[in-house]
This record gives structure tokens, C-alpha cells and sequence, in this order.
């Protein structure tokens, strides 16, 4: 078959499809945070990519650090953890100060958010500088996995891939499986009736915004392993991340998940036979093409302003 | 040039650098005296008898700020310097820097008002080429004078700019020859990100492969700015077994593609690979660990070894901290400055149509890429070097070629 | 006649807002800056016709979208496509391997024009294209949306998707569009010099009577009882349903109007400023502008002219000493208007004017009856912040 052997093409569909798996994973981690506090709250954080940044920033710090005090293979998770702590911290205090106030104009909290997330992008260039850095990666994170001397699987892939598994699996129980979560949901559901049972509905707001941002900054971390961080590196995936969004449906998680892995191959097998910009371009057509057909996304209930 | 010797004064210490201005006033004076402002400026240029604005126009903001930063510090040193050794025609220069911020009309809207509300003799600036087609209508309406420092794809001579980069096909075609003939290969894979100079880069690249090397084009691909998923072209260039992969990807792309590609088990040991878009400044954001072995092909890179060089480094880190680096690029945004004056001083004179019949023709003895000249087309004669990427994000020189001329417009490669 | 000297003008007191803006642009501009800041005013303006689109749109239709960069887009690159035709003359284009096409497709190996240029070699083909396509497409994507009724940040997101794919797809087809570098040097409008100060200052007061037009027409739809039902639609949609309307049908109606004046400012800044870019079409301009309006005040025609002169004004002060500072700056100001000026500029002179006994005098000159229509039509109730707030 176009003079390649069948051998050759068998590797080529394991890793094409390990690729498009690996795709999938990333646009679940940049999308989850998001579909929390928009699909649970209606809030739309256009400041989401810059919390990724957040993420991202703090594990080149803490890599440099690990370099300094020689401890670079271990750093990598306490990179996670506290790109996790500090996005939560900071997505608790903007919900304080901002996004409260602002519950019941969501699209002024778009508006809103736009302009905070111009005005962190300004801050990590003044912080880091306006080149872009990369952080020093753990051996074990580099090369790739051979089954057969002709596949590789990269690692890093895998470990987003992991990593993804774990953040979903916890977001779920924590949702559903949870007293948290179990708030959360009533709030989402009756805010009014969720207040009169005892629960302090605002806190459960603040939290939950503070989680996305925190998931955001877990995907941040993540990143640092297949791209480099720079002061805008947000905005490249912001877009993405609402569309997967919106193209599950918002309030689902599970829509978010599915629509995810939809993207992501279809993308991924586009990209394979296009080239790579129109295989985008025709990704994102087909995406709004069925988004004006089906509004409310693939996994939703119906959905009228 | 005795600006030299100036420039290495001022490094001798602290104590002497007042006695040094003092002295250099005293220079500056008659040297201005000889040159009358009403003599030199007959244009309305912002000419005074102690100061000429120059104007830089970069991005200090937005997506393009990563990479024009370093072009902005090696202009404010070289106006440093000359400031330093008595400026032009004893006249120092006054910047005036505006931000471009990464947007097209932007940079027009600027370098407009640089020209015709501030008038500056002079504008430094420009990086990629869509600023440069934006604002050059307006450096040709106002007849004002652009020195343009990146690598481009050609196919454009302007009376009006002087481009201190190179063009595609010096950059291009010895660097094939090179590759071909040392790695003995006969199949490439074209990859670049999607806007003019990688399409137009690639065209020349294929027509020089197939028509002078005879060997064949497997493959080639375009990536939309910005994106970071390279899984499927990977597994594309997999399939095809290219003996090199021929890439000109740019910006945030860039990091993505070499940590993936080196994931997928395609490094130097497996693959060879020479880039026409990495420098020093991109290492900084991909990792040395990623390149180690990768080759690019540039007229400059920080670890050339000649004194003039290790000067020029040297006062580089002094000015802008130990840990910045010199890319191709940046290095050719340094002649803009030190070239203008030459210019000046040719001409005796600001005006733009003499400083731009002055410059054609002149060598910069003391570049740290080593002599360059103007050629008739505005373009600098240079050579081209290949460099193998280390650990340290230093390339190790393995290739220089002869003086290449300039060639915009390529016979044959259209 | 005096009922549509009314509608259009807004009763006296709107006449007086529209008197001093036209005073501002007409008279005092010209007189006070010199042609190269006139010519970045003219600029501005430009966009002031997309921030009176979401005027029309956000502020009295509810309706948030952040694709007018598409319009504004769309009509630039039709007039930026006519120029580029008359620059690339056989003549001037001789060094090209196919002369008589622009250079950017001699450059992608194109070796003829591609038939959706061709009507772009005459004008009035040009200007009708430059009305119709942005309508017609804005009537594709409104039909789609709001017959589903699809409203509120649903639609914003959809918008905004499409601005990124076209703005993509320009970039990715640049042998047909000129990709990231656009369309640039253009020279001559039938013949005529568009570079010259003399046209500068023509198609700056060209562009100013076109602006004050749409003001006018977006006027008259707001003041009609089309604007009534455009007012009750953002408040209170499902009673206007219930009461027999065919919602979509307006919304559809006044997206296609906001498309079409987007696009006029879009065909607008091409003549004044010589080329296009597909940076204008994408998302990051989209969304700028829509504070324009918000500055201004989200529901004053008059006002967002005022937002848009101040911000680009802002922006052009700090950028040439402040660059770094700017986007803090521009982040400070989406933040403060959302949160403590939603109604903008126009907000707060209806504050300060009723505080201030020298300035309520000044508004005082007009009849009592006069300034409540005025209010009705202009539409910036000084106290209902917390209304507002809930309406969407």
C-alpha cells in the first residue's frame, strides 16, 4: 500500500492513535477546570489560560530550584501540587474581590475577565521576562516507551495521559461523591433552597472557582512538559478549552470528557491527511457547524436563555 | 575604525568614564563645529547641534515581545556606544522607542508617527515580515529610512530599508549544499510554521533540492502559528524516513515541536535535522537537552570565536545581565545602529537620499559576525554558518561558507 | 415631521449631544490637530462605527457578540481587495512572474486571479459586496442561533470561534488573502491618491458624515418601536414571546444592521489607513472593542463614539511612553467599567449632571418632556446599576 509495508503502517496506527489519545488528554486538562466554573456556575473565565500560566510559571521556578539544590527528579510532583495551591489561592481571591459581584451579569464577567487576564499577562512579563522558558525536566519524563523497536510512545505523554486520569477521577468523586459536592451541586440546582437547607452557598461559590483555577494550574504544570511557558501562552489555549466546553454541553462533566476525545481525533486523523492548519480549520468548522445545529452541545439538557 | 579603541576605554573602569565624557565633549564639539546643522540636515529632520533622534520600533508587548526583545537591547547598546565615542557627526543620539506590540496596523500607526511627528533621521526596527509590508509603505511615502534586522524571505529591495538579516536564498541554499553533501542526503521533509517566509523559504528550498542536488521532496507541512500538537506530523515524517527534516517553525510552536519530536525518539542520534529558525534565543525556551545534535544554519552565533566577538558579548552580558543571550538576529539588529553612522558620516550629511547613496558599497570591519558589506540592493554580503547544537544551548560552529551576495530576487527559484 | 426630527435626533437634548459631537469632529479636531493625528482620529473613528454596532446590539439588544472584528473584517478586506486590484496594474507589477495579480499570489505560485476576486475590480460591485456579505453572513449565523434561541454567552463563545477560524483560514490561504502580512500597500482609489493629506482630510470627513448617518439610522431603529421590543427583548424575552412577537426575527434583523455598519467602519479604515491585516479580524480586536462601547456606555449611541476616541487616545499616550503600563491599564479599565461604571462615560455625566446645579441648569435648558423622551431613546437611566445588572 503506497509502497509502505504493512509493518510500517501497523506503527504508524499505534502511535497515530497513542497521539490522538495523547491530544484528547491534554484538551480534558485545560477544558476540566473550565467546565467547573462555567458549567457549574455560568462563569466564564476568559482568565482561565492565564491561571494555566499560573501552573506553568511555578514549575520553572520550582525546576530551578531543583536544579540549584540538585533534586530534579523528584521536584516534578511538588511542582504539581503547589502549581495546584498557588492558582487555588489566587482563584480564591479573585472570586472574593471580583467575580462575586458579578454573578448575575455573565457577560460582564466575560468582559471582566478579559481585562484581568490582561492584566496578569502584563504581570508575568514584568515578573519573568518576555521570553519564553522552559523547565528543566526529570530524566525519567524524557524519551519514549519502546514495545517494538519501531514504536515509540513518548513518556511525557503518558504521564499527561496519568495525570489526566487522576485529576478527572478526583474531580468526579469530589463532585460526586463528596459533601462538597453534594453542595456544589444544590447550589448550582437552587441556589435559593440550597441557602435556606444551611449551606453557605457563597462559600461553595468561592471554592468552586477556586478549584477550576486550581485544575487550570495542575494543567499549567502539566504543560511545561510538552511546551515552553511565556506571558501569553494562555491565550493559545483558551479558545480550545470553551470549545470543548460548549461542545459537550456545559453543565456535564462527562460531556466535557466526550467531547474532549471527539475533538481530539478528529483532529488528530485531520492533521494526519491535511495539513496541519487545515486540519484545524476544519476541526473547528465541523465544531460550530453542529453547535448551530445541536445549540446546547453534545451532552446537556436543554438549554434556553 | 577608532571607535573601537573608544568602546574598550570605557570598559577600563568607573573612574575614568567622567574624565572620558569630559573629554569626549570637548571632541564632540569640534567635531560638530566642522558640521554645520544647516550643512548636514536640509530635509526638516529632528537634527540639532548636539542630538539626532533615531527612532526603535519593536515589540515590547504581546506574542512577539519574546523575540524582538533582544533585537531593542542590541540597538540601545550599539546607540550606547556610538553615544559613548562621540556620536554622529558629534551629534549623540536621542531614542525614541515605540511600541509596536505586535500588531500590524500598529507598527504602521508608529512608524508614522515617528516620521512625520517626531522626524527622526532614522528608524530601528521591524521583525517579523508582516510589520515590515505594513510599515513599509509608509517609510516609502515619507522617504524615511528603516533598518530592518531579521532573516526573510526576500522578494523585496525598498530604496528606503537597509536589511541587516539575511535574505532566503543566503541563508538557504549553502546550508543545503552543506547537508546534502556531509550527511549524503537525497530525501528532505519540509516543515515550517504557516505564513510567507517558511512558504517562501520552502520554495526555494524544494526547487534548490530537486533541480541542483537531485534529490526529492517527501514531504512538506505547514503548522498554524501557535499550535503545540505535532503527534500527527510526527508520525507523518515516521512513515516517510526523510534523511533530513528541513524546519522552519517560529515562536511558541517551536518548543513544542522539539520536545516532541525527541519524545517520539527522533533525536540527533536517529534523525538529522537543520532549522533555519532556531537561534540563541529560542534554545533559551526549548532546552538545550532538546536540540543537543539538531544543526541550524545562521549568519551568527554567540560562540564564534574572534575577539571582536567575545568584546561584543562580553559588553552585551555587562549591559543586559549574565544570563542573556545573543541570537542570530539580534546580532544583525547591532550593524543597524553602527551602520547608519558609517552611513552618515560617508555622507556628511542626515538627509535620507544621500545617507542612502552613501551606504551601498561600505564594509563594517569591526561586526561581530565578522566584515559584512552593503551591497547596491540594500542587502549585507555575508557567510553562513552551520552550527550543531550542544547541551548548553551554545551551537559549536561546524561550517562556514565563502561571501554570499545577496540575491532578493532569485532567477530560477520563482 | 416634527415626529421624525424626534426619532432621529432624540428630542432636543439628543440634538445638542449630536450638535457638540459633530462640533467635536467637524470643527474643533480639524482645527486642533495636525493631519497626522487628524488621520489617527479618522482611525479611531473607524472603530467607533463597530462600538455604535454594539450599541445597537449589547447595549439595547442584549445581545453580546465578540465576532464584530469578522464584519469589520469583512468589509475591509472587500475595499482592501478593490485597492489591491488597481495597485497591481500590469504596469507597476512587471518584475512578477504573472504581472497584473498582486504580489502576494505571484509570491504563492498563483498564476491567475481566483474568480472571487474578480468582483472586486469594479466599485460598485465592491461597495455592494462590502454591505451585503457581512449582512448575508451575519443573517447565516443569526438564523442559526437565535431560531434555536441561543442567546447570552453561548452566543458570545460561537461568535468569538468564528472569528478565530477565519482569522485562521485567512493566515492559512494566504496565496488568496495575504495571510499574516494582509494586503498591504495600497495606493489609489479610482486614480486618486488615498496617501496625499488632501484625501487624508476628505476621507476624514467622508468618514465622519458616514458615521453621524449610522447614528442616525441606529437612532431611528431605537427610537422606533422596533427599539421598544429590542428593549423589552433584553429585559424580559420570554413576555415579548408570549405576547405574539417572533423574537428571532429581530434579533436576526438588528444583527444583520450591526454587521453591515461594522463593515462600513471596516471599509473605512482601509481608505484611511492603506492596508489590511488579518490581526483586525481575529479576537483579541473583537473584544477591544467591545469595551469601546462599554466606556462610552453600553446604551449611548453619542457615548460610544466618546469611548472609543478616549481609549485609542489612551492607548496611543501610553504606548509611546508607557508601552508596559498600557496593558494594565486597558485590564484596570475592562475591570473598573464592568464593576463600577456599566454605563460608561454616559453613566456618569447622567450622575454628574444631576448633582452639579450649573450643569442640571445647562440640561434644563431643553423642556422637561423633551429631555424624558431623550432619556427614553438615548436609554441611560443613571440609577437602575443593579437592573442592569440582572438583565442578563
Amino acid at each position: 500500500m503506497f509502497g509502505y509495508s504493512m509493518g510500517d503502517i501497523g506503527n504508524i496506527m499505534v502511535m497515530q492513535g497513542f497521539s490522538g489519545l495523547s491530544m484528547f488528554t491534554v484538551l480534558l486538562l485545560m477544558a476540566l477546570g473550565l467546565a467547573i466554573i462555567f458549567g457549574q456556575m455560568g462563569v466564564i473565565n476568559m482568565a482561565h489560560g492565564e491561571f494555566m500560566t499560573i501552573g506553568a510559571y511555578t514549575t520553572v521556578m520550582l525546576s530551578k530550584f531543583a536544579v540549584q539544590y540538585n533534586i530534579v527528579n523528584y521536584y516534578f510532583i511538588f511542582a504539581i501540587i503547589l502549581a495546584f495551591v498557588i492558582a487555588f489561592a489566587f482563584g480564591y481571591f479573585i472570586e472574593f474581590i471580583m467575580i462575586r459581584h458579578l454573578y448575575k451579569r455573565p457577560l460582564d464577567t466575560l468582559l471582566a475577565t478579559w481585562g484581568l487576564s490582561l492584566v496578569m499577562q502584563q504581570t508575568f512579563r514584568s515578573c519573568f521576562g518576555a521570553k519564553e522558558v522552559s523547565a528543566e525536566l526529570p530524566e525519567w519524563l524524557l524519551g519514549s516507551f519502546k514495545p517494538t523497536p519501531d514504536i515509540d510512545i513518548p513518556i511525557n505523554g503518558v504521564f499527561v495521559m496519568g495525570l489526566a486520569l487522576i485529576v478527572t477521577a478526583g474531580v468526579y468523586i469530589f463532585m460526586y461523591r463528596s459533601r462538597w459536592g453534594l453542595r456544589v451541586r444544590a447550589t448550582v440546582q437552587n441556589r435559593v433552597m440550597a441557602g435556606a437547607v444551611g449551606i453557605n452557598t457563597k462559600k461553595v461559590d468561592r471554592v468552586t472557582f477556586a478549584l477550576g483555577c486550581g485544575i487550570a494550574g495542575i494543567a499549567g504544570a502539566a504543560f511545561t512538559t510538552i511546551a515552553s511557558t511565556g506571558p501569553t501562552t494562555g491565550t493559545l489555549y483558551i479558545v480550545d478549552s470553551f470549545m470543548v466546553v460548549v461542545f459537550g454541553g456545559a453543565a456535564s462533566i462527562m460531556g466535557t470528557i466526550a467531547s474532549a476525545f471527539g475533538i481530539a481525533q478528529a483532529q488528530s486523523i485531520l492533521q494526519f491527511f491535511m495539513t496541519s492548519s487545515m486540519g484545524k480549520v476544519s476541526t473547528l468548522l465541523v465544531i460550530v457547524a453542529i453547535l448551530m445545529v445541536k445549540p446546547e452541545g453534545l451532552f446537556a439538557s436543554k438549554l434556553r436563555k | 575604525m577608532s571607535t573601537l579603541n573608544r568602546r574598550g576605554f570605557i570598559k577600563a573602569g568607573g573612574a575614568l568614564v567622567g574624565a572620558l565624557l569630559a573629554a569626549g565633549l570637548i571632541t564632540t564639539n569640534a567635531f560638530a563645529a566642522d558640521f554645520p546643522t544647516a550643512k548636514v540636515m536640509t530635509t526638516g529632520l529632528a537634527v540639532t547641534d548636539t542630538t539626532v533622534k533615531v527612532g526603535i520600533l519593536h515589540s515590547a508587548t504581546g506574542t512577539m515581545a519574546i523575540s524582538e526583545t533582544g533585537s531593542i537591547q542590541a540597538e540601545k547598546l550599539a546607540i550606547e556606544q556610538i553615544n559613548a565615542s562621540g556620536g554622529i557627526l558629534g551629534r549623540k543620539i536621542e531614542v525614541i522607542q515605540e511600541d509596536g506590540a505586535s500588531d500590524w496596523p500598529t507598527f504602521a500607526e508608529k512608524a508614522k508617527k515617528l516620521l512625520e511627528n517626531d522626524k527622526v533621521a532614522a528608524v530601528m526596527g521591524c521583525w517579523t515580515s508582516a510589520s515590515r509590508k505594513a510599515a513599509l509603505p509608509v517609510f516609502e511615502k515619507d522617504n524615511g529610512l528603516l533598518f530592518y534586522p531579521t532573516f526573510y524571505e526576500g522578494l523585496e529591495q525598498s530604496k528606503n530599508v537597509f536589511y541587516t538579516g539575511q535574505e532566503a536564498t543566503q541563508q538557504i541554499l549553502a546550508g543545503l549544499d552543506w547537508i546534502a553533501k556531509e550527511k549524503k542526503a537525497k530525501t528532505f521533509y519540509l516543515i515550517g510554521s504557516d505564513y510567507i517566509w517558511p512558504r517562501t523559504s520552502m520554495k526555494i528550498a524544494r526547487k534548490h533540492i530537486e533541480q541542483h542536488l537531485h534529490g526529492s521532496v517527501v514531504g512538506e507541512e505547514y503548522i498554524a502559528l501557535g499550535d503545540t500538537q505535532f503527534g500527527s506530523v510526527i508520525n507523518k515524517i515516521k512513515l516517510k524516513k526523510p534523511d533530513v527534516i528541513y524546519a522552519a517553525v517560529v515562536g511558541g510552536s517551536n518548543v513544542a515541536w522539539f520536545k516532541q519530536l525527541n519524545a517520539a525518539g527522533l533525536n540527533s542520534t536517529k534523525q538529522t535535522m537543520l532549522t533555519i529558525s532556531v537561534t540563541e534565543d529560542e534554545v533559551l525556551g526549548i532546552g538545550g537537552e532538546n536540540l543537543t545534535g539538531f544543526y541550524s544554519a545562521m549568519k551568527y552565533f554567540q560562540s564564534i570565536d574572534t575577539p571582536i566577538n567575545k568584546k561584543f558579548v562580553a559588553e552585551f552580558k555587562k549591559k543586559w545581565g549574565d544570563k542573556s543571550v545573543i541570537g542570530d538576529v539580534t546580532q544583525a539588529a547591532y550593524l543597524g545602529p553602527w551602520l547608519y553612522k558609517a552611513a552618515v558620516e560617508r555622507a556628511g550629511s542626515f538627509d535620507v537620499d544621500k545617507v542612502q547613496a552613501a551606504l551601498p558599497g561600505y564594509v563594517l570591519k569591526d561586526a561581530p559576525e565578522g566584515p559584512v558589506t552593503v551591497e547596491k540592493n540594500h542587502h549585507l554580503t555575508t557567510k553562513l554558518r552551520i552550527g550543531q547544537w550542544q547541551k548548553d544551548g551554545q551551537a559549536k560552529i561546524v561550517y562556514t561558507s565563502a561571501y554570499i551576495k545577496p540575491d532578493p530576487f532569485p532567477k530560477g527559484y520563482q | 415631521m416634527n415626529a421624525i426630527s424626534n426619532k432621529l435626533l432624540g428630542g432636543k437634548q439628543g440634538a445638542i449631544g449630536l450638535a457638540l459631537l459633530a462640533v467635536l469632529v467637524f470643527v474643533v479636531l480639524p482645527i486642533g490637530v495636525d493631519i497626522f493625528r487628524l488621520n489617527l482620529v479618522g482611525k479611531y473613528l473607524t472603530y467607533a462605527f463597530v462600538a455604535v454596532s454594539l450599541v445597537l446590539l449589547w447595549g439595547n439588544g442584549g445581545i453580546l457578540s465578540l465576532g464584530q472584528g469578522i464584519f469589520f473584517g469583512l468589509g475591509g478586506y472587500g475595499m482592501a481587495m478593490f485597492l489591491k486590484l488597481e495597485a497591481s496594474d500590469p504596469i507597476s507589477t512587471k518584475i512578477q512572474t504573472t504581472p497584473g495579480i498582486p504580489d502576494f499570489m505571484d509570491w504563492n505560485q498563483i498564476t491567475s486571479l481566483p474568480w472571487f476576486w474578480e468582483p472586486f475590480k469594479s466599485l460598485p460591485l465592491t461597495i455592494i459586496a462590502i454591505l451585503v456579505i457581512p449582512a448575508l453572513f451575519a443573517y447565516i449565523i443569526g438564523f442559526a442561533m437565535f431560531k434555536r434561541r441561543v442567546g447570552g454567552v453561548y452566543f458570545a463563545i460561537i461568535t468569538q470561534a468564528i472569528a478565530l477560524i477565519l482569522s485562521i483560514l485567512i493566515v492559512g490561504q494566504q496565496g488568496y488573502t495575504g495571510g499574516v502580512n494582509g494586503i498591504t500597500d495600497l495606493r489609489t482609489m479610482l486614480g486618486w491618491d488615498i496617501r496625499t493629506d488632501s484625501a487624508k482630510y476628505i476621507l476624514y470627513y467622508v468618514n465622519g458624515g458616514l458615521l453621524f448617518a449610522c447614528i442616525l439610522l441606529s437612532r431611528y431603529i431605537l427610537s422606533s418601536k422596533l427599539g421598544m421590543l429590542l428593549l423589552a427583548m433584553r429585559d424580559k424575552e420570554e413576555r415579548v414571546r408570549f405576547s405574539g412577537y417572533d423574537v428571532s426575527n429581530f434579533k436576526i434583523f438588528i444583527f444583520c444592521v450591526s454587521a453591515m455598519i461594522s463593515a462600513i467602519g471596516g471599509a473605512m479604515f482601509i481608505l484611511q489607513v492603506g492596508f489590511m491585516s488579518p490581526s483586525l479580524v481575529g479576537i483579541v480586536p473583537s473584544i477591544e472593542m467591545v469595551i469601546f462601547a462599554a466606556v462610552g456606555g453600553r446604551m449611548s449611541l453619542i457615548g460610544a463614539v466618546y469611548g472609543t476616541l478616549l481609549v485609542n487616545y489612551g492607548k496611543t499616550v501610553f504606548s509611546e511612553t508607557y508601552p508596559e503600563l498600557w496593558l494594565f491599564l486597558m485590564g484596570g479599565l475592562f475591570i473598573a467599567v464592568v464593576m463600577f461604571f456599566p454605563n460608561g462615560l454616559a453613566g456618569v455625566y447622567e450622575k454628574y449632571a444631576k448633582k452639579f446645579k450649573f450643569l442640571r441648569k445647562f440640561s434644563e435648558v431643553t423642556p422637561s418632556k423633551a429631555t424624558e423622551i431623550a432619556k427614553k431613546n438615548d436609554a441611560t437611566p443613571a440609577n437602575d446599576i443593579k437592573e442592569i445588572g440582572a438583565k442578563a
